[in-house]
């Protein structure tokens, strides 16, 4: 059986820390870091990466344009 | 399981920024509608390919620095005025496709003769209206599209109907006119919102390429900082007040 | 073969802006010059030149269009009447701040408010001083027949794309209105898209290609220190406009002991005054300013050391004088004559104030 299997980079110093992705994500991958970014935003990031499809709902609705997605198919599991 | 190195590969890649948008941090607060809806634009010029043949209009207000994100031709208009602006590029150009990028209190308060007179001539261009019941540049002061009873800093006690007037939904207005092809009113909060605000983005793109006359999207919006919300808590108070007033959906689909 | 034809102001400005290869006109009607929009709806240039002709909803929407135009490379233009003018200049500021070339008519009526539809100069301040916010100039130009009125709208489109400057003719109604004989220009073609690109596509919108950064026409900059630079070059092209394109006609100058100085119809009366000061023995004569900004200012200078006093004449409460005055620096009297509220002096008055103001100095 073929899972989806994805991955977010988020650029960490252009993100603003909206949140709006972690609202997006319907798997609950993404939180905002503890630590800030040079302009002292707390940034998003993959808080559960195994739980990533590669949906690119967070992408679609970030308003700065920093989250890239990746998305590996056809990964036969185990 | 595969390691995220080993899916973070190009082969793998499904989305990442426009090649349209330029690589200078966008100026406008966490969470505003501005940022996705450049986004949509720079992914349809993109996807039409038509960079060389597009050229931008922006307005007075946030989005006046449009200019530093999108790649391409920009010209700023004075406040209210890119229709007339976009007016003359369009018939001085006829070859290029003309779009022009509005606030609500640039198109629907000082530029309403304007947006209202290039709609009725039907001028072969997109409209793209961002209307958010605020004047976000300024510091969130009361728009002509500021619902009943919402307080701004110039409607500290919330609109007063009595006072001010009636909160104004101009696309209606607009999709009387003739001259209109496609006017529709979209929002872009959610993943599903997005996809379909890009669809009419991208119907809007076609009709001028295909000289159809004017296209006019309203996005319903979110200012976090003039409403004083979060960007997560603002996207819920537009759908909970919002969009009871300003109906999404199309208005006219010629 | 020349060409030669018996017509109105307003109609030249715009057979000479089809000639010219004028790409745009937008414009708002206004008395005394609307016929120059209705010339061109008569004349259709869309079919002969593919010249856009486009009435708009206000004159504030037209000189926004003229900026839209102006902003993609392409010889643009409006006109209008003194109140129209005073709506337009939230736009003209843009252009010049945005540094964009493109031609203005103004032809005056009287003021302020609406004043009176009768001609008047009474917006030399306006067009020479400023007119909207922020430090800018424009170019001047006051025709004072209709054939400087076809003449200056070729030489106002060249100045602008020269200086990368808005141009205005300061005309006024009677010159709008009148019928003169003009020699109209040969047909020049509109330039190409590539023509276009060639020549100003460093800057205009002609459409981002591989080769070039994006072009972007604005009049904003949020840094001061930037903000500051730009104003230093604006005030150093006003500089080379002022070393280069002062225009000026001296009529009797020769042996004159006294002198008028007027532009535009003011100065047409002046020339008859002339004729009937010299019958009685005063020797005067006229300076014409054919551009109000620059000024020539340098020129008056140069003729101080024989004249006695100098009248500046112009349909207004004395407006130009002031410039007359920053030029003479007091070396000797001068003194201003007008008619107002769309009233046109006669050359018997200007005699007379000739006379009385500057020769018995009362």
């Amino acid at each position: 059986m073929a899972k989806v299997k994805g991955a977010i980079k988020v650029d960490d110093e252009k993100c603003k820390g909206c949140s709006l992705c972690v609202v997006a994500c319907p798997q609950k991958v993404i939180a905002l870091a503890k630590e800030v970014n040079g302009k002292g935003y707390n940034y998003a990031y993959m808080a559960n990466p195994d739980e990533c499809t590669g949906c690119t709902n967070c992408a679609m609705v970030c308003p700065d344009s920093v989250i890239t997605v990746y998305r590996l198919k056809a990964q036969v599991e185990a | 399981m595969a390691d995220i190195k080993e899916i973070m590969k190009p082969e793998n890649l499904v989305y990442g920024k426009s090649k349209v948008l330029t690589d200078n941090v966008m100026s406008y607060c966490p969470g505003c509608t501005h940022g996705v809806v450049h986004k949509l634009i720079a992914e349809v010029i993109e996807e039409m390919d038509i960079q060389e043949k597009t050229i931008g209009i922006c307005p007075v207000g946030c989005s006046v620095l449009a200019y530093n994100f999108l790649d391409i031709d920009w010209q700023q208009a004075a406040h209210g005025r890119a229709p007339a602006v976009a007016t003359a590029v369009s018939r001085l150009k006829p070859e290029k496709i003309v779009f022009a990028y509005q606030g609500d209190g640039d198109l629907a308060s000082i530029g309403t003769a304007e947006i209202i007179h290039a709609c009725n001539r039907g001028e072969n261009i997109v409209v793209i209206f961002i209307n958010n019941g605020i004047y976000g540049m300024t510091g969130g002061q009361m728009a002509p599209t500021t619902l009943e009873g919402m307080p701004t800093s110039t409607s500290p006690y919330g609109r007063d109907i009595k006072l001010a007037g009636h909160p104004l939904r101009i696309t209606e207005l607009i999709a009387q006119l003739p001259g209109t092809t496609f006017v529709t009113r979209q929002s872009a909060h959610t993943p599903a919102a997005v996809r379909k605000c890009k669809k009419a983005i991208r119907k809007a793109f076609d009709n001028v390429e295909g000289k159809k006359g004017t296209s006019f999207i309203e996005v319903v919006s979110t200012c976090s900082s003039g409403w004083k919300l979060s960007p997560v808590k603002s996207n819920e108070w537009m759908v909970e007040h919002m969009f009871p007033f300003y109906k999404l959906g199309d208005l006219k689909d010629e | 073969m020349a060409d030669y034809r018996l017509m109105k102001g307003n109609e030249v400005i715009a057979e000479a802006a089809i000639r010219y290869g004028c790409d745009g006109y937008f414009g708002y009607p206004i008395t005394p010059q609307s016929e120059i929009m209705e010339t061109l709806m008569l004349r259709k240039p869309w079919e002969e030149t593919g010249m856009v002709v486009l009435q708009a909803e206000s004159e504030i929407a037209a000189i926004n269009m003229v900026y839209g135009g102006a902003a993609c490379g392409k010889k643009v233009m409006t006109s209008s009447s003194s109140p129209g003018i005073s709506l337009k200049q939230e736009g003209i500021t843009y252009i010049a701040g945005a540094e964009l070339p493109c031609l203005i008519v103004n032809v005056v009526r009287g003021g302020p408010g609406l004043g009176t539809i009768q001609p008047a100069q009474s917006d030399y301040f306006q067009a020479v001083k400023g007119g909207g916010h922020g430090d800018y100039r424009l170019i001047v130009l006051a025709p004072a027949s209709v054939q400087e009125m076809n003449d200056f709208v070729g030489l106002g489109f060249d100045l602008a794309f020269k200086y990368r400057n808005p141009v205005m003719i300061l005309s006024d109604g009677v010159i709008g209105q009148m019928m003169e004989k003009v020699q109209l220009g040969e047909f020049k073609p509109r330039w190409t898209n590539e023509q276009i690109i060639k020549m100003y596509g460093s800057w205009a919108t002609t459409g981002k290609t591989p080769d070039r950064k994006h072009n972007i026409i604005t009049s904003l900059e949020l840094d001061s220190s930037r903000q500051e630079k730009f104003n230093h070059k604006l005030i150093e092209k006003y500089k080379v406009i002022s070393e280069n394109e002062v225009r000026f006609e001296e009529i009797a100058c020769e042996d004159a002991e006294y002198l008028f100085i007027a532009y535009g119809s003011s100065s047409r009366i002046c020339q008859k005054a002339i004729e009937i000061a010299r019958a009685k023995g005063i020797k005067v004569g006229l300076l014409r300013p054919i551009t109000l900004f620059p000024y020539p200012t340098k020129k008056i200078q140069s003729m101080l050391s024989k004249i006695k006093g100098i009248l500046a004449v112009e349909m207004s409460a004395g407006q130009m004088v002031e410039d007359v005055r920053l030029a003479v620096e007091g070396k000797v009297p001068v003194q201003h004559f007008g008619r107002l509220g769309g009233m046109i002096p006669t050359p018997n008055e200007v005699v007379h104030a000739l006379e009385e103001q500057i020769i018995k100095g009362k």
